[in-house]
């Protein structure tokens, strides 16, 4: 019965004679390569068959992780998300941690450096106005704090204190407009004034027109205002211009960066000029 | 029964191709290939399926008693069994004529599948001479057309003879 129903069908019996004559054929051949021709045909065949299996695989797996399985990937996602979010702040802690301890260990070289008596302040509020630049420091008189003692940082000179109270102090920058400093080129040794202009620079005053003053030119503390000890920097000279009286026109840009103060160093020493000025009397 | 005796006639062709067709085509410049013909024949008159495992046989057990690669020869005439067969159940071929056509182009395509195959595998250097192929396929054709004749004419030729034999006395 089945004979005869292939009797009917040329094409097929055809066809699978022709499949039997390559395999045939196939197993006693080699390719260029010296494999025979039947096992590489075979294996390229079977590993695309291979290739297509997994594919299905990979695609069902793919639909199955990718849609079906997502309600714990929500769950999952969420947690993550919470977990992302509580690792951020720790990183933003973690961070402004090692920043912090930056800014003392620079504060504490400073320290060492200059061989005076200082105590270390944080800084814990701005100015309460705009048209004064000062800050306000979480030190006082309970740390022997008192009027008119300088305030330094590692990068310059800051202020001096103005109105210390038991645990907090008032610090008057020196870029306000009531500041001044007496101060000097580091390169001449020429002496001025250093004030405040309000817009974040200082006007050096009072240096003869006949002095040598370049722009770059480092400005220091003379130390002759009684406030501040002799050779901390407070800038460099900006420009300088010979103007019409006896006298440059000096803009300074302050070596410590005002608007970033974190920490800062009192210093309870007072220079050598006002300890001769309020010794003078009692000889 | 047919097919036991299309079996026999291509046992009977091989050991005639490779004993008598030496002896009978001494000297011809074209190979008369006797086993082609009876696959052709037998595709004629039994049919594409039967002239396919005809071919196949027929084919397999000259690449066995040629030495060559297994399926060579197979594959072609298997391919002339189903064209035989397949013409056979399309056209009439019983004239001498399409016969004739028949076994040239059952021998080019016989031909073809061989040299494309070897060709193709890196057997060996087959050359593509069209003119021995086409004269092989006209030989073919001289013997195909009259041995087919013969052999159709031979059953009835035979009864006559006893019919006269039968009728004289």
């Amino acid at each position: 019965m089945a004979f005869a129903d292939i009797r009917q069908r040329p094409g097929v019996v055809l066809g699978a004679a022709i499949l039997l004559h390559v395999i045939l054929i196939s197993a006693q051949v080699n390719t260029a390569s010296g494999l025979p021709v039947l096992q590489v045909v075979t294996f390229g065949s079977f590993s695309e068959v291979q290739r297509g299996t997994m594919s299905v695989i990979d695609g069902v797996r793919g639909l199955w992780s990718g849609y079906v399985a997502l309600q714990q990937v929500q769950q999952e996602n969420t947690a993550l998300r919470q977990e992302l979010q509580t690792l951020q702040v720790t990183l933003q802690q973690e961070r402004a941690e090692a920043q912090r301890t930056d800014n003392l260990r620079q504060l504490l070289e400073l320290r060492e450096r200059a061989q005076l008596d200082t105590v270390a302040a944080e800084v814990i509020a701005g100015a309460a106005s705009v048209d004064f630049r000062t800050v306000t420091i979480d030190k006082g008189t309970s740390d022997q704090l008192a009027t008119d003692m300088a305030v330094i940082s590692p990068a310059g000179v800051v202020g001096r204190v103005i109105l210390p109270s038991r645990r907090a102090s008032k610090v008057q920058l020196l870029i306000d407009l009531n500041a001044a400093a007496g101060a000097l080129i580091e390169r001449t040794r020429v002496q001025g004034v250093v004030v405040g202009i309000g817009d974040g620079l200082l006007r050096m005053q009072y240096v003869p027109g006949t002095a040598d003053v370049k722009t770059g030119d480092l400005v220091v503390t003379s130390g002759i205002d009684g406030i501040y000890p002799k050779g901390f920097v407070i800038g460099t000279i900006d420009h300088a211009d010979r103007g019409a009286g006896a006298y440059h026109e000096i803009v300074i840009r302050p070596a410590v960066d005002f608007s970033r103060l974190e920490e800062v160093l009192i210093v309870r020493t007072p220079p050598a000029s006002r300890t001769a000025l309020t010794e003078e009397p009692v000889k | 029964m047919r097919s036991a005796a299309a079996f026999a006639a291509i046992l009977i062709a091989i050991a005639a191709q490779t004993t008598l067709a030496g002896y009978i085509f001494r000297g011809s410049s074209t190979a008369i290939d006797l086993v082609m013909i009876v696959v052709v024949y037998i595709g004629i008159k039994s049919g594409p399926v039967t002239g396919t495992l005809a071919g196949t046989v027929a084919g397999l057990i000259q690449d066995a008693l040629s030495g060559g690669i297994l399926g060579i020869y197979g594959l072609a005439k298997t391919m002339v069994g189903f064209l035989s067969g397949l013409l056979g159940t399309q056209f009439i071929v019983t004239a001498p004529l399409p016969r004739f056509l028949l076994v040239v182009v059952a021998t080019c395509l016989h031909g073809a599948i061989f040299i494309g195959l070897n060709r193709l595998l890196d057997l060996q250097q087959v050359s593509a001479d069209y003119a021995s192929i086409l004269g092989q396929a006209f030989g073919n054709a001289c013997v195909g057309v009259v041995a087919f004749q013969m052999i159709e004419w031979l059953p009835g030729f035979v009864d006559r003879r006893r019919a006269g034999r039968f009728l004289r006395r």
